[in-house]
């Protein structure tokens, strides 16, 4: 070890792996639907491409995680975003397409892509 | 490009891995490539998370959803459950007493919410054999700015007395003071070393390990550090060989720092050289006292030296020496890292910071916990711990190990710090916390700490090596039922003098245990000497096995039962004990289906 800048570095490397297991509030958390239904639409690849693109763009306060059936089966694959102290958002009918624009509008720069969104679908 | 969104954090402690952690985690590995989720899931071991009693306990995040009791088994339905369709299983989760139904998260449970976490602080959140995952949790921070910014050593010191930081391993001497003592020492060659004492002995202690298993990095950063703010450049990790986990973790943490140039020359290009070694212990209690500790480092016989000249002027190989308990040293970093007025704020008065403490005996929630000084012991015992199992009543807490004494339940309310407990005629101790309930004979006790000591005594005084066999002489006289009334006086004037003249800390605190009993418990003592009479029904010369003739249908499976055939008695008819072949077993009372034994 030579230098702060050489620990720095290691630790912002690591950094985004730990603060998964810190289970504080100010994180957004994004839930895929992987019950059956979830999946028979192709809830999968919407999740690879999510854990993709959030990798890819390094963004550490971001958790991915699943849940089960949320009820419109119909128009699954369903995707939520949670941002602390805001109201949920529920992306329906999503693709893997889709992905990209959702992680750099919504979770990036907090701009909620409305044209995907269940009110849209609806 | 795979990204892991879920980490399974299994306990490897010694607790856990005894119950099959380590198979769980083969199991895991195997049931991910079997699922195919490998790519997104991964396991990652780590130390103790304090609840040993629930072992073993897998906790996957980012739910945080903390499993107890898992079996090999369950480790498929929790991957194809939780790690491939996203549902917690319920059914698995933490279900500790006093707790409204399931909980999904360790830290909201009982157990939890009255601890504060220093010294524990990345156990069971870290692996223990990864120093990045060390270094991501500002590991190596505080040891690199103080190198790269040239801090000076004697700041660093200061930083060290203002945080009130006092030694863990049981005695509270200020740790700034030591390091202030060692670092104005003058060594005849410039030689001065550092040393950590790994040397937990005391029954049912277990911290120290604990600390060792699940973060050994935050101790050889701890040691970096005190080795520049004292002048030293060799370390020693003394640790006992009973101890196989630990010692391999910091086998490999010590391989990682030195590969990461964390350890060895020019540190941070500093010019500070440090190293580090292990020496492992044969499991002696007495090399757990300072200058027995470096007498065996040195390849000698582990016996105590008389002090002065205490280790900071003279210590190990006769330069002055810094020693510091592992708990002490799991101080430091948060210490420097966080400030010393954030450390002062916690605790009280005399005692600052945190203390752990490792729960055992009667009680539900065997673990680890650390709670800030101060706390009460009922705090520890009925909220953190869950109380006596079984609607036993509490009788006693015994801290300190066999240098401690009995806390009696009427000073439940006693704060836990250095002075209150000295005060009540117990010690801190290491953090060995041994909860009784009412049926621990208090005498036995005091003869369980007493037997320990004199098997552990090294020999080397007269007051050590005869009195505390004297000692336990006496109360084994009371226990058989032999006891006189002036044997109690007799016992409080030898413990007196085993005190003043005993030659090191192992020998002044033995009739600790003794002395506190006799304090708090004599009418347990009087009732042996003048009733013959165990109130606990523990000592097995004064309790008799009885049947009682109403109840006793003569089914005969008592007498089956009876390892010394001393069981008679025709089928259907009440049976007898014979006292005189009776080797009090209680084996019958197990047998019996009608509750027609019982103990006198």
């Amino acid at each position: 070890m030579k230098s702060l800048a050489e620990l720095q570095a290691i630790r912002d490397r690591m950094r985004g792996q730990i603060d998964l297991r810190d289970s504080g509030d100010d994180r957004i958390r994004v839930v895929v639907g992987m019950a059956t239904c979830g999946i028979a639409a192709g809830a999968r690849p919407v999740l690879n491409a999510l854990l993709e693109e959030v990798n890819k763009r390094n963004l550490q306060n971001v958790t991915v995680s699943q849940t089960g059936c949320i009820g419109v089966c119909r128009l699954e694959p369903i995707v939520e975003v949670y941002v602390p102290g805001q109201e949920k958002v529920t992306y329906v009918k999503m693709t893997p397409d889709k992905v990209a624009s959702i992680v750099s509008e919504h979770l990036v720069n907090g701009r909620v892509v409305e044209e995907y969104t269940i009110g849209a679908a609806e | 490009m795979s990204f892991i969104r879920s980490h399974i954090l299994v306990c490897t402690g010694t607790g856990c891995s005894s119950s099959n952690s380590v198979k769980i985690i083969e199991e895991f590995e195997k049931q991910l490539v079997a699922q195919g989720m490998d790519k997104e899931a991964k396991v990652v071991r780590t130390g103790c998370f304090g609840l040993c009693a629930l072992g073993p306990i897998v906790t996957i995040y980012p739910e945080g959803a903390c499993y107890t009791h898992v079996t090999v088994e369950d480790v498929e339905e929790i991957v194809s459950e939780h790690i491939v369709k996203g549902r917690i299983v319920k059914r698995l989760l933490n279900k500790a007493v006093g707790e409204e139904g399931p909980v999904t998260s360790l830290t909201e449970t009982r157990f939890y919410k009255h601890q504060q976490r220093i010294a524990l602080r990345n156990c069971g959140v870290i692996n223990p054999e990864s120093i990045d995952e060390y270094i991501a949790v500002d590991g190596y921070a505080a040891l690199g700015r103080i190198l790269s910014e040239q801090i000076p050593p004697q700041q660093v010191i200061d930083t060290i007395k203002a945080s009130g930081l006092r030694g863990r391993g049981g005695a509270g001497f200020s740790t700034g003071l030591k390091w202030q003592f060692t670092h104005d020492a003058v060594s005849p060659d410039g030689v001065k070393f550092v040393c950590c004492n790994a040397d937990e002995g005391d029954p049912g202690a277990f911290m120290d390990r604990s600390v060792l298993e699940g973060d050994p990095h935050t101790i050889i950063e701890a040691m970096t550090i005190a080795g520049y703010a004292v002048g030293a450049h060799q370390g020693y990790i003394y640790v006992r060989a009973e101890y196989p986990i630990a010692v391999k973790r910091l086998e490999t943490a010590i391989g990682q720092a030195k590969e990461y140039g964390l350890l060895g020359k020019n540190i941070f290009e500093s010019g500070f050289d440090f190293d580090l070694e292990l020496r492992l212990g044969a499991g002696a209690f007495v090399c757990g006292e300072e200058t027995a500790l470096m007498r065996s480092i040195e390849g000698h016989r582990g016996e105590p030296k008389t002090r002065p000249p205490f280790p900071a002027v003279k210590g190990l190989f006769d330069r002055p020496t810094l020693l510091n308990n592992v708990e002490t040293y799991a101080n430091i970093t948060w210490i420097l890292n966080h400030g010393a007025e954030a450390f002062a704020a916690i605790g009280t008065e005399k005692s600052k910071g945190t203390k752990v403490f490792a729960l055992g005996g009667k009680i539900t929630n065997t673990g680890l916990v650390e709670v800030p000084m101060g706390t009460t012991l009922r705090t520890v015992v009925e909220d953190i711990g869950g109380g006596v199992p079984g609607g036993k009543k509490f009788k006693a807490a015994q801290t300190g190990g066999p240098s401690g004494g009995c806390i009696p339940a009427s000073l439940i309310d006693t704060p836990i710090d250095y002075e209150s407990l000295a005060s009540i005629g117990s010690m801190m101790g290491s953090g060995g916390l041994i909860v009784m309930d009412e049926d621990n004979c208090m005498v036995d006790i005091a003869k369980f700490y007493l037997e320990f000591i004199v098997d552990e005594s090294c020999g080397k005084c007269a007051p050590c090596r005869i009195g505390t066999k004297r000692l336990l002489g006496l109360l084994t006289k009371i226990t058989e039922g032999n006891g006189e009334p002036e044997d109690l006086d007799t016992i409080e004037e030898l413990c007196n003098h085993i005190k003043q003249s005993a030659l090191c800390g192992l020998g002044q605190t033995a009739p600790n245990p003794v002395l506190s009993t006799l304090k708090h418990f004599r009418e347990e003592y009087e009732a042996h000497i003048y009733e013959k009479r165990c109130p606990a029904g523990v000592c097995k010369a004064l309790i008799q096995y009885v049947v009682d003739p109403t109840k006793c249908k003569g089914c005969t499976r008592c007498a089956q039962g009876c390892p010394t055939g001393a069981i008679s008695g025709a089928v259907r008819a009440p049976h007898i004990i014979n006292q005189s072949k009776c080797i009090k077993c209680g084996a019958c009372m197990d047998h019996c289906r009608f509750d027609a034994i019982s103990k006198q």
